[in-house]
């Protein structure tokens, strides 16, 4: 059987998940256990969530510097509501509201103005960091009783001493929702047609800005998502938290083997990034006598990894 | 009495210097600066206001030019590196190295000042190499590759200081940052010097066109004979050079190496500024002058805000906002867009979109399928 060499980046990620699992779980005597793999996923849920629509933003060819700031922005407000007495659904509601109608409008700039995605989302990140501490200068915990007698009561115990959280539902039940509609709706292969070429899809009748716009609105969404996750992992909004955070979503992305340039790549890749982002720093955490900063440069290193193995890759497939 | 003279001169100068620029593209730039120069005139009092002390200049303008040199000097490195285009994210990162390599070698290994900056100088220009082989030898994307230093960087600047922030107080590592030249800030004479070289480099070589030429057409310049490997090359070392100089500053301002902060978004301005300098960024034509006039524009808003107390926390919105709006004014498409909307007065802004194709929805894009 011949190996389709679109699924190489896939692949490649996936060895390199079992690879350092395998490296982790040979150095230190507890770390093969179900707990670990179950408190990655709910460490890393909203950095998941909010990567789920990275990669939508990413395979479409443009990129979304404003998850972060999103992030931090959701949580104070969610925060606040809360704390002003509104019933959670509804703040829930509104954040996811917002969270979307900012992502559109970023997307109308960068179609109806031709603006670079880069810029459009750089100004984003700016706006909405400030307005988060225009809601509220300082965090703000939350003692809501849906937060403190409900949440805990949503995980399941998967395993012995394996319990897995609700914000880990919450990322899994996103990496699913993202793969349908990546794969399997009209929209996921107009973005995946933009991605690979946007004059070939304009040329095809793809429309170009409503897809645009859908992208980008789909992760402002899924950046809000994972502010209401934070919100429900850290039980307080921060406006000052999550510096920083679009960084180690775009990693993940592509380290789970989405092209940069876009066109290529598939959402559970990013589920695989988000694992082994984590895993890493689960294993620096073991080690004990590494500095937290080692995480940076191996993240770094791996980064620099896949985007050689990227760009072999795509040389093989498209000789110049 | 005096003041408001020097007031006078200032706008005469400054008026004659944007009716010169009419109808070139940095004169929205510097169009927007005096706007905002304009409204601080009239509207926050003392910005105005400069005072000789000790031979120095003080006041707010002179503060606009030394906390602006940072960003100056970024920008001067990243317009080239946009105008091939490209992008540069890493220039934060190398900051912090720079600033952490020449405060050990200063403080841990009792090296004279020379030794270390001129080190903190070669690592940068190492760092922006590196940069410049991922990007011109591998021909990766310059955000991801870029990326790479920007996330690796930190944790080097880091693992050099081993963790500590550490203070300095030799006197010429104190002077960059701090010591005055010809009455004005030290870092002034250093941006113009550094301005100079770029712009003697670019107009008086065939450099700049060099750049122009790969930046609008890689393929095609490669055709006709440019060497755009080593071009691409050239400028992002450059860079390295820029963010190492304004590391060294940034280190100096606060006499002390802090890896985690120095140079923090840092590469955020200097690529917002370069855009407010009217370079695209899909690379093509640039301008340096426009960069350096985007640097002070940014860095005066930022002063403009502390100035009205505005916290620092809340004033990336204003920021934000006015940027936007920048640059919607800076795309040719908006102003025809908004020439349409209010046709009564189409007359005046006509003359602004003549450039533009006639069909603007069927005019072929800059996003042409890459070989």
């Amino acid at each position: 059987m011949r190996l389709n060499p679109k699924y190489i980046p896939l692949l490649a990620t996936a060895a390199v998940l079992i690879a350092v699992f395998g490296t982790g779980s040979l150095l230190y005597p507890n770390f093969g256990t179900p707990r670990v793999i179950v408190n990655l996923l709910g460490d890393g849920a909203f950095v998941g969530v909010a990567a789920v629509g990275e990669s939508f933003v990413i395979l479409s060819g443009g990129i979304d510097l404003s998850v972060g700031s999103m992030v931090a922005f959701i949580g104070i407000l969610i925060a606040r509501l809360l704390q002003a007495g509104c019933d959670p659904f509804l703040a829930m509601g509104i954040a996811l509201c917002i969270g979307t109608v900012a992502g559109a409008f970023m997307g109308c700039l960068i179609h109806f103005f031709e603006m670079p995605p880069f810029l459009v989302t750089l100004a984003g990140l700016f706006c909405l960091r400030g307005l988060g501490f225009v809601i509220h200068p300082e965090s703000i915990g939350i003692d809501h009783p849906f937060y403190a007698e409900v949440l805990p009561q949503l995980s399941i115990l998967v395993a012995p001493k394996a319990v897995l959280p609700f914000t880990a539902m919450c990322f899994l039940g996103s990496v699913i929702v993202g793969t349908f509609v990546a794969g399997l709706t009209r929209f996921g292969r107009n973005v995946y047609a933009i991605g690979s070429s946007e004059s070939s899809a304009r040329l095809m009748g793809v429309p170009i800005g409503q897809t645009k716009i859908t992208t980008y609105a789909l992760a402002g969404f899924f950046s809000a998502c994972g502010g209401v996750v934070s919100t429900f992992y850290m039980q307080s909004g921060n406006p000052a938290s999550f510096v920083g955070l679009e960084l180690d979503a775009i990693a993940a992305v592509v380290i789970g083997g989405t092209l940069l340039t876009g066109g290529v790549g598939y959402i559970p890749g990013t589920l695989m990034g988000i694992l082994i982002l984590g895993l890493i720093q689960t294993i620096i955490t073991f080690n004990g006598t590494l500095n937290s900063w080692w995480t940076k440069i191996v993240v770094g290193g791996l980064l620099l990894t896949f985007i050689v193995l990227q760009r072999l890759i795509s040389r093989r497939a498209q000789p110049v | 009495m005096i003041n408001w003279v020097s007031d006078l001169l200032f706008w005469i100068i400054f008026g004659a210097i944007l009716y010169s620029l009419r109808g070139q593209r940095i004169f929205w730039t510097v169009g927007a600066l005096a706007l905002l120069l304009l409204f601080n005139q009239f509207f926050t009092p003392g910005f105005f206001h400069i005072q000789l002390l000790d031979g120095h200049f003080y006041g707010s303008r002179i503060d606009v030019l030394n906390q602006g040199a940072k960003v100056m000097l970024l920008s001067l490195g990243m317009v080239l590196v946009i105008a091939t285009g490209g992008v540069d994210l890493s220039v934060g990162a190398v900051m912090a190295i720079s600033a952490a390599v020449s405060s050990r070698l200063l403080v841990t290994q009792n090296q004279p000042a020379g030794v270390a900056i001129a080190a903190a100088l070669v690592i940068s220009v190492l760092a922006g190499a590196w940069n410049g082989l991922l990007v011109a030898g591998f021909g990766i994307q310059p955000i991801i590759a870029t990326l790479v230093l920007m996330v690796a960087g930190r944790g080097i600047a880091q693992l050099i200081t081993e963790g500590q922030i550490i203070n300095f107080l030799d006197p010429t590592m104190v002077y960059l940052g701090n010591g005055h030249l010809f009455a004005l800030p030290f870092t002034v004479t250093l941006v113009l010097v550094m301005l100079v070289l770029a712009l003697f480099l670019v107009r008086s070589t065939a450099l700049g066109l060099f750049i122009e030429s790969v930046g609008d057409n890689y393929e095609a310049s490669r055709y006709s004979g440019v060497n755009a490997i080593q071009v691409k090359f050239l400028v992002y070392t450059f860079s390295g050079l820029c963010a190492g100089l304004a590391g060294l500053v940034a280190c100096s301002n606060i006499k002390s190496a802090d890896a985690n902060n120095i140079g923090l978004y840092l590469e955020l301005d200097a690529i917002l500024a370069v855009v407010v300098g009217g370079t695209s960024l899909q690379g093509g034509r640039f301008y340096i002058v426009g960069a350096v006039v985007g640097a002070l524009f940014i860095q005066t808003l930022t002063t403009t805000l502390y100035a009205r107390n505005v916290s620092s926390d809340v004033s990336p919105v204003p920021k934000a906002l006015v940027i936007i709006a920048v640059c919607l004014f800076e795309s040719d498409l908006f102003r025809a867009r908004l020439a349409q909307l209010f046709r009564p007065l189409g007359r005046v802004l006509r003359p602004l979109s003549s450039r533009l194709p006639h069909k603007l929805f069927t005019a072929p894009r800059h996003d042409a399928p890459k070989p």
